[in-house]
């Protein structure tokens, strides 16, 4: 037991300081893109074609710490970065990190919301589709995967709008609402962006879920319990289910990163004011500071969740623990 | 060649669809009925008829005609992406594998950084920082999809280098990059060539999201993408305006994807049933 814990221990130990090693490397490529890509970003940023006066130039250099010499600048932003200070807007001179902390959660919301309504839609639909396996039913669900996995989640969402915001007008077509506001207003707005993005993890599940379940339900122990009398519910969501969960949570956490790039799309589609939204207009109007804080808070955002799903795995099979440590 | 198609309507159909694409991209100018960029303020955001088949857009352009113009920088984007990721990856891909072993481990441990992050985002923080246009796009898109071939690559050469073959040419004094490309190289073409239908396809997605934001192709220039993202805007007015880049852009991707499954099981036998 005693070998377990400080197996354990290693184990969390090794990822999170991964994890760390990962987050450093991606700021350092945020922070030297800036110096990696061709021409001066000053002068993309004023618009060379207007011709900016030395004096402006020198200013918005002053202004962006372009006057520093490149190690000092590093560093400064490294430490200012861990104190999630990532300087100010060049558009507003509104700090950054506020525009972040405002944004953040509703893209979290965004994200959580889809994963729900993925599970909700894809196991259920997966397991239908095992237990149908070869008829109607199976082919119908498994071709819709595979349409929901190929398909943009930009022109599900336009889809989606038209026929159920258009069309039937049950929801409304975009927008954001204050949940202190108007908590069901707030949810009715959510539930399209959260479906579309939902969408396209909900096939993968199923997928994962049918196959995962067809290899299941063929095991000696399956036999056993029907064999022994157990009811028909009991051997699928109890015992067949429960075995199979591990490759189903393994898709969601190999799916993340997908979702993540959903966003940016989906929140464009439906003006959902979140991070990807701040990212997007930073990169149109070249506010670096605000492409460099949202790039980098998203990237962390992505290695955290990667580290949550792993050290997941190893709660729900101790194996995947011990093999490592 | 011909077993990809027979007993396959989907394969079939994909492979008329992809037909279909490629003389539009070729010939779409001469095919398309009106001038793409050609502003007609007395036919915004008409429905289908008979003079404009599929409509109009927010300037009474042609639809038809925009879309046919779109599929050439799609295109060029996507095949020009894919050649860069292609070439870099591979090399990348071969040195993880076969060269010094601090250099392989480098590489391969960046690869595996860069290959955990979504390529949208990636491609965004670049897009922000270079001047926008075609060219860098096709860079853009191509650099974020080098790890993925460097994967393959790496993974494949692994395979062969353990071979006889491959040994006895070492053994007869071959200096590497003779060993790479006698012995190596053609031996790992095959997940390469399904690797590079499958970028293509995501490539094309890259580029229509990025344009759909409003990132990408610059208009009034066509591209599907740029069309979805300003019908957005329209959907009440117009809303099969939102419609046909859909079903151009959904079709091609999943032709290529289709084309690219079966190519992976007919070039690799053991995946064939």
């Amino acid at each position: 037991m005693k070998e377990l814990l400080v197996g354990s221990a290693f184990f969390v130990g090794h990822k999170l300081l991964t994890a760390l090693a990962q987050l450093f490397v991606v700021a350092t490529l945020v922070f030297s893109i800036m110096y990696l890509m061709p021409g001066d970003p000053v002068l993309l940023l004023l618009g060379a074609e207007s011709n900016p006066t030395p004096a402006a130039i020198a200013a918005m250099r002053a202004k962006l710490g372009l006057d520093q010499p490149v190690l000092m600048q590093y560093f400064a932003w490294l430490g200012n970065a861990l104190h999630f200070d990532f300087g100010l807007s060049v558009l507003n001179s509104y700090p950054v990190a506020n525009a972040i902390a405002a944004n953040f959660p509703r893209t979290l919301e965004l994200g959580v919301a889809a994963i729900i309504i993925a599970s909700l839609i894809g196991v259920p639909l997966g397991i239908a589709a095992a237990l149908h396996r070869g008829k109607a039913l199976d082919t119908i669900l498994t071709s819709l995967a595979t349409v929901g996995i190929s398909v943009p989640v930009y022109i599900l969402g336009a889809m989606f709008i038209i026929v159920f915001s258009l069309q039937l007008g049950w929801l409304p077509s975009s927008g954001y609402m204050d949940i202190a506001r108007n908590m069901p207003e707030h949810f009715r707005r959510l539930t399209l962006p959260a479906v579309t993005l939902g969408f396209g993890l909900a096939a993968s599940i199923a997928r994962m879920t049918r196959s995962s379940m067809l290899e299941i339900l063929n095991r000696d122990f399956i036999r056993a319990l029907r064999a022994k009398g157990a009811s028909e519910s009991r051997v699928i969501w109890r015992h067949a289910l429960r075995n199979a969960s591990i490759p189903i949570v393994t898709i969601i956490g190999l799916q993340l990163g997908n979702l993540m790039g959903g966003t940016v799309l989906v929140e464009a589609m439906f003006n959902w004011p979140g991070l990807s939204t701040l990212l997007v207009e930073a990169v149109a109007k070249r506010d670096y500071p605000m492409v460099q804080g949202t790039v980098l808070t998203i990237a962390a955002l992505f290695i955290f969740i990667n580290l949550g799903v792993e050290l997941l795995y190893s709660l729900l099979d101790p194996r995947i623990r011990q093999r490592r440590a | 060649m011909a077993g990809l198609f027979h007993g396959h309507p989907t394969v079939m159909a994909s492979a008329i669809i992809l037909l279909l694409v490629l003389v539009a991209a070729l010939f779409g100018p001469l095919l398309a009925p009106y001038d793409p960029y050609q502003i007609n303020h007395l036919a915004v955001n008409q429905a289908g008829s008979a003079a404009h088949v599929l409509g109009t857009d927010e300037f009474g352009r042609d639809i038809l005609s925009r879309l046919l113009y779109g599929i050439r920088p799609t295109v060029t984007v996507a095949v020009g992406a894919t050649v860069i990721a292609a070439v870099l990856g591979t090399i990348l891909g071969i040195i993880g594998a076969y060269g010094y072993g601090w250099a392989g481990a480098l590489i391969m441990r960046g690869i595996d950084v860069l290959l955990a992050f979504p390529p949208i985002l990636l491609a965004l923080l670049a897009v922000g920082f270079w001047p926008s246009g075609i060219f860098t796009l096709m860079v853009v898109i191509g650099i974020v999809y080098v790890p993925h071939f460097g994967r393959v690559a790496h993974s494949a050469t692994l395979q062969v280098i353990r071979q006889e073959f491959v040994q006895a040419e070492q053994a007869i004094g071959s200096r590497p990059l003779r060993v790479v490309f006698t012995a190596i190289l053609p031996n790992i073409l095959s997940p390469l060539v399904v690797q590079a239908t499958l970028t293509v396809a995501a490539a094309i997605l890259l580029e229509s999201g990025l344009s759909f934001l409003g990132l990408g192709i610059v208009p009034p220039e066509p591209s599907w993408g740029q069309m979805i993202g300003t019908a957005r805007g329209y959907l009440n007015l117009n809303p099969m305006y939102v419609v046909w880049p859909s079903l151009c852009l959904a079709l091609t991707v999943l032709a290529i994807n289709v084309i690219g499954d079966s190519l992976r099981d007919l070039l690799d036998p053991r995946l064939r049933q």
